[in-house]
């Protein structure tokens, strides 16, 4: 029989308390296309790294870049064929460095805005991610600046018409004493002090774009900002090869003089003048604000009710900074502890909590076998208290009639684990699975249980980014609080569930019961 | 976890798609900006109006009234006269614009930036501009017959220094 999967009660006064929500059909989808594309390894999926490998692009452009800013001529006269020489330099190193460089200007501005799709679908622009949405949408007109200014720096028709039709869709904006359009008029218009303002776009840009990147990434906690190695590598390769195969060259000297006939034009990052001249700069600016306008509103006009954040219980707290540590989000510091002098007590930032119950997993005080009726942990979640997961699986295996009893953990926002629920398995999901201390599954086999299953979402897969991780190596014994080296490890074990494929969990339970039947029989 | 090589093959191949994929729309399709046959003219200017009002004299008892700093023999109002152009190719008005003054005291100068599309060979162009505050006729005026070229610029302006239309 399969029945819905029990989840521990709230306690008495906590009824009404705001869960997390449940993930919308859309994130679920966008979760199962990751799994599908996690052909190789997790790590080698670029869908699960996304912001990673826009950094790492960031770094790549700032290194070609430093290249190509010491071999260029920033003067009217010179810029052209300075980067002429460079890309017919000895063995094509320049010319290399310069396509790679074009190459991964397309790829960043491509990449990140997959990750803005990704981070939108999967609900992360409100309350806690409300931050990081902001001043990653705020990011985004200074990408855009950066990359169109790039092309103005090499003088030649692209960058012409580049500059010019950009001056002319600025000159919408009534800011300017003189239209910007008249720099580009005629050749004597056109200065090196107007070259000075291209180095400037395309160098002081970035640069505070190195310092937005400070404020996205100051809520997070032990931030990926690199991508795996493998696919670090993956990445270099294809860039090399692209340069290689599809070498970016320079078209025609400038010459305002005249209009370029046929332009081979990056429509990755300059699309907006052909869309400008097609409709009209009002409905570009109109389309750009607005778009704007939503993202930068998004925490606003979709918010929800905040779930409850994590309570501190100082009674319970010991001050060991075991939840500061597993914190993904920054959220948790330390202060003095009120009562007891020379004691540090753990503090909850309510606006940076995730309310995923990590911290929970991480805290000594929330083993199951202290002998307290009622179990009080030293951080909690209000909303599913680590009280009611004990009661809750005491309750479950008094009362299972079967000689093999299993007990399987897993999450709300990986593959449901009531799947498996059977007249001798009981299912608990969790927020996140790092919510799990790894004490209860020595309680549960204790108590009782035959054995214990813990399925986790795949590596890089973790809704609140670490709960997997954590619980990966907590169990390995290479994380605290760990499990006990004297736990059977026939006894258990823990799975990567994937929503692309619902046969991982019944197998992996199938696999433990085996163990589990032929580890008694050895005995 | 052993990968089957078909998984290895695909990831390969899946890299290589987008890749390929950047690499096209980053040189493809081609963009023309004009039309064949055609020439582009810019009509532009940065100029300021004439003063609305003359310059007048002050009385020295005008003149007392003011700061010691502040005592300049003349006081020229600040606002200058919007700038009128018009521009008929071959007979026909291809632009007509008036440019306010900018700044908050109406005193800067005027300008306008529009760049129009015309048909390649030979053209009758007629410029006329105002800047004073005359309400008929105009200041200054070019009538020339003007050759286009194919994808050629060609640039009406307004020289303050000289005093007259230009066509580059």
């Amino acid at each position: 029989m399969v029945v819905a999967a029990p989840r521990p009660a709230p306690r008495p006064g906590d009824a009404g308390m705001t869960a997390l929500p449940k993930s919308t059909p859309a994130a679920t989808s966008w979760r199962a296309l990751e799994d599908r594309l996690d052909l190789v390894s997790p790590r080698l999926n670029p869908l699960r790294h996304l912001g990673a490998i826009a950094f790492l692009l960031f770094w790549i452009l700032v290194g070609t870049g430093i290249y190509l800013y010491v071999m260029i001529d920033t003067s009217v006269g010179g810029a052209y064929a300075s980067i002429d020489r460079l890309s017919r330099g000895p063995w094509g190193f320049g010319g290399l460095l310069r396509s790679v460089h074009r190459y991964a200007a397309d790829l960043f501005a491509l990449i990140t805005l997959a990750h803005l799709v990704r981070e939108w679908v999967l609900g992360r622009f409100r309350g806690f991610a409300a931050s990081s949405w902001l001043t990653g949408v705020a990011l985004l007109p200074l990408l855009a600046v950066s990359a169109i200014g790039g092309f103005w720096l090499n003088w030649d028709q692209l960058g012409q018409y580049s500059a010019t039709a950009s001056a002319e869709w600025l000159d919408w904006w009534p800011l300017f004493g003189a239209p910007l359009t008249r720099n580009f008029l005629v050749a004597t218009a056109i200065s090196d002090r107007l070259f000075s303002l291209f180095v400037f776009v395309h160098i002081g840009v970035p640069l505070l774009m190195l310092f937005g990147f400070w404020f996205h990434l100051r809520r997070l906690a032990h931030v990926a900002v690199w991508p795996p190695r493998a696919l670090a590598t993956s990445l270099l390769l294809a860039l090399v090869a692209m340069a290689a195969i599809v070498p970016v060259h320079s078209q025609a000297p400038a010459d305002v003089a005249q209009v370029p006939a046929v332009l081979s034009i990056d429509w990755i990052l300059l699309f907006v003048h052909p869309l400008v001249a097609a409709t009209s700069a009002t409905a570009v600016w109109l389309a750009v604000l607005a778009v704007l306008a939503v993202l930068l509103s998004l925490p606003l006009l979709r918010a929800r009710a905040r779930p409850a954040v994590a309570e501190v219980h100082a009674r319970h707290c010991s001050g060991c900074r075991r939840c500061v540590a597993d914190c993904p989000f920054d959220a948790i510091t330390m202060v003095s502890h009120p009562q007891r002098p020379g004691y540090a007590l753990a503090q909850v930032d309510a606006d940076a909590c995730a309310s995923c119950g990590i911290c929970v997993g991480s805290c000594p005080s929330s083993t199951p076998f202290r002998s307290m009726a009622t179990l009080v942990t030293g951080i909690d979640m209000p909303q599913q208290p680590i009280d009611g997961l004990r009661t809750a699986l005491r309750t479950r295996l008094a009362t299972m009639d079967a000689a093999q009893r299993y007990v399987v953990f897993g999450c709300d926002h990986g593959t449901p684990v009531n799947a498996v629920e059977a007249h001798d398995v009981a299912t608990f999901s969790l927020t996140c699975i790092g919510q799990l201390p790894p004490s209860f599954i020595e309680y549960a086999l204790r108590d009782g249980a035959s054995g214990v299953l813990i399925g986790t979402c795949p590596e890089s897969g973790c809704a609140f980014r670490l709960g997997q991780r954590w619980t990966v190596e907590r169990l390995a014994g290479a994380r605290a609080p760990i499990l006990r080296s004297s736990v059977d490890a026939a006894r258990w074990d823990v799975v990567e569930c994937r929503r692309t494929d619902a046969s991982i969990l019944p197998a992996a339970l199938a696999s433990l019961r085996r163990r589990v039947v032929e580890a008694g029989s050895c005995a | 976890m052993k990968v089957h090589p078909f998984r290895w093959i695909a990831q390969a191949l899946l890299y290589a798609a987008f890749a390929a994929t950047i690499a096209l729309f980053s040189h493809w399709p081609p963009y023309r900006s004009l039309g064949d046959g055609q020439a582009l003219l810019k009509i532009s200017f940065l100029h300021h109006g004439q003063r609305l009002s003359a310059c007048v004299e002050q009385t020295p008892e005008e003149l007392a009234k003011l700061p010691p700093n502040m005592r300049a023999p003349t006081r020229c109002p600040r606002e200058r006269a919007p700038v009128t152009i018009e521009v008929d190719l071959d007979g026909q008005a291809l632009y007509r614009a008036t440019a306010a003054p900018s700044g908050l005291s109406r005193d800067g100068a005027a300008s306008v930036y529009r760049s129009i599309p015309v048909a390649a060979g030979a053209h009758r162009l007629q410029v006329r501009l105002r800047d004073s505050a005359r309400t008929a006729g105009f200041d200054y005026a070019r009538d020339e017959v003007v050759q286009f070229e194919p994808l050629q610029v060609r640039v009406i302006d307004f020289s303050s220094e000289h005093g007259e239309i230009t066509l580059q």
